[in-house]
């Protein structure tokens, strides 16, 4: 898929094939085209070339059916705030067709399943940001879609806030069978819920594998030693089988090791060490060595952050 | 289900979406209310005792279905212009991805505009009740069609101006533009028989003018056209412009 704005190339040749019920994280800064991607597949967008299925559905050509299969919660709060809750959820099932006859036991599953049910008569104005993400979760969920889409369900969200919603979508993929997509700048988020993530550069997937592959990339846990013998061999270390990597650095020595854990008291029954740290690959780290560039975790300008403010309350 | 079931359900949940807004956002209803009260008792007063409009009818009653068509006109239009709100809030956008096509979501957004338009109107005939206008059964149900199809074809032109329409700043463009101009054109306030030209053919083109000429007919028993044309005009006006909001609609960028 391609889409192209006069000058901008917002997704370039994106090919993806994303698994019946995984949690598929797009990981990528601010304009790497992750909101364009869902939008497409969504059919809000069309792609400038190519297509893509979604529940074997063509996004162009039968875009009523990609909508019954999908839910979407968008990265801006889109519920009405003058209505109810529940009001919305009523709404939007009517929208959906959801058959009057279990109308009723859907929105109140759905509000059961976010931790609302207790609010669900307030108008949304009165709920916190975090309150109005979950809603929209449940009005995702309102027509029991196959695919539930989150585009940066966290963003602008205060650290408490976010975990919790974190737990509520991790309790989602326990409950119900759904395959999940989600788009976020923050790399904990998709390390902690995500069963594969594609990171994404500039429009397109410059690395696709499991969290726990993206970092084996790195070669490893990290080791640093400060060595008692300044000048001592190390030639040593080099032919352990679990040093992927050696370098000397500012007088320290600098290992790449599969499971640090295990391994740093072998290690040091080879060199005597002054000091040893260790550290794990973070997300963020494979992010930069892929990009050249930091992920920046801030909420995006304009319109958002008038949202962002609500979770001050 | 049948379908048509479906589809209904769909109506009526983008009315209800819009009913419940109407009640709730007070300040708006209020404002919108107060304005043609202002109009019919301020102008219709201070008038009246200075001016003698043919027919020697009372000129606040004369202006009483100008003044109903003012608030029409205002509440339609805005309505419709309104949807730059639910644009912006991302609430239509919720709905564009819902398995609901663009024309559905157009009639739904129309019938809101007529409800609104309605409930105004209503509160006015009550005044008019008050400052001496009579009504039978069948100048009431005859107003109520007059005004459906005003506000039908007013809240469509609101709808194609919006979906146009990025950003806020073009609300005040169409209040200058439309609203006013639609208003002060239709002879709400004036005789339209004895106009210098170049206004004649203005108020000619305003769909107003044969509302505000229906309701005159039906209310006052006096107009300038026969009914049977003013209702005519509008129905015309009511196809052309809902079908000018449903393409409109149809080609609205979601995002």
């Amino acid at each position: 898929m391609t889409k192209r704005y006069e000058k901008l190339t917002a997704v370039d040749n994106l090919s993806l094939n994303i698994e019946q019920g995984e949690v598929f994280g797009l990981l990528g800064q601010n304009g790497a085209g992750k909101t364009t991607v869902i939008h497409m597949l969504a059919t809000l967008l069309k792609p400038t070339s190519g297509s893509a299925t979604v529940n074997n559905f063509d996004i162009q050509k039968e875009p009523a059916k990609v909508r019954t299969s999908i839910g979407i919660v968008f990265q801006v709060p889109s519920s009405d705030d003058l209505l109810t809750g529940y009001e919305n959820l009523q709404i939007h099932a009517m929208l959906y067709g959801v058959d009057p006859s279990i109308r009723e036991k859907r929105i109140q599953d759905a509000f059961e399943l976010v931790g609302l049910t207790d609010r669900k008569d307030d108008q949304v104005k009165k709920y916190s940001g975090g309150m109005r993400r979950r809603l929209e979760i449940a009005r995702g969920l309102i027509h029991s879609p196959k695919v539930l889409f989150l585009d940066e369900p966290t963003l602008g969200l205060d650290p408490s806030s976010r975990e919790t919603m974190w737990k509520y979508i991790q309790q989602l993929v326990k409950q119900e069978k759904l395959t999940i997509i989600l788009t976020t700048h923050y790399m904990e988020e998709a390390d902690m819920l995500c069963n594969r993530i594609g990171i994404m550069d500039k429009g397109k997937i410059i690395a696709l594998d499991t969290p726990t592959n993206l970092k084996l990339m790195l070669g490893g846990d990290i080791v640093k030693l400060k060595l008692k013998k300044h000048d001592s061999d190390i030639t040593v270390l080099k032919n352990l089988p679990y040093v992927k990597k050696i370098e000397s650095l500012d007088g320290y020595v600098v290992l790449g090791v599969d499971d640090a854990k295990k391994n740093i008291p072998e290690i040091l029954k080879h060199v005597e060490a002054e000091s040893v740290e260790y550290s794990s690959p973070t997300l963020s780290d494979v992010f930069l060595k892929l990009t050249g560039k930091n992920i920046k975790e801030q909420a995006e300008g304009g319109f958002l952050e008038r949202y962002v403010q609500y979770d001050k309350n | 289900m049948t379908r048509i079931r479906v589809y209904s359900d769909k109506i009526y949940a983008l009315w209800l979406r819009e009913v419940k807004v109407f009640f709730r956002e007070k300040s708006r209803l209020v404002a919108s209310t107060f304005t043609p009260l202002l109009w019919l008792f301020v102008i219709g007063s201070g008038f009246s005792s200075s001016t003698s409009i043919a027919h020697s009818i009372d000129y606040q009653k004369f202006i009483f279905p100008g003044i109903i068509c003012m608030s029409v006109v205002f509440s339609a239009v805005f309505f419709g212009s309104y949807i730059i709100w639910d644009r912006k809030f991302d609430f239509l956008k919720s709905v564009m991805v819902a398995p609901v096509s663009r024309s559905t979501i157009f009639t739904g957004k129309a019938f809101g505009g007529m409800t609104n338009s309605l409930i105004q109107v209503s509160i006015l005939l009550v005044v008019g009740l008050i400052i001496g206008v009579q009504f039978s059964p069948l100048t009431l149900v005859q107003t109520i069609v007059i005004v459906l199809l005003l506000s039908f074809a007013l809240t469509s032109l609101g709808l194609t101006l919006g979906s146009y329409m990025t950003s806020l700043e073009g609300f005040q463009m169409i209040i200058s533009f439309v609203v006013f101009p639609l208003f002060f054109l239709s002879g709400a306030l004036f005789p339209i028989d004895k106009l210098p030209q170049w206004l004649s053919v203005l108020t000619t083109v305003d769909p107003v003018t044969y509302a505000v000429d229906a309701l005159r007919n039906i209310i006052l028993g006096i107009g300038s056209h026969p009914l049977g044309l003013d209702l005519l005009i509008l129905l015309l006006y009511s196809c052309v412009l809902g079908a000018l909001g449903t393409y409109s609609f149809r080609r609205m960028k979601a995002v």
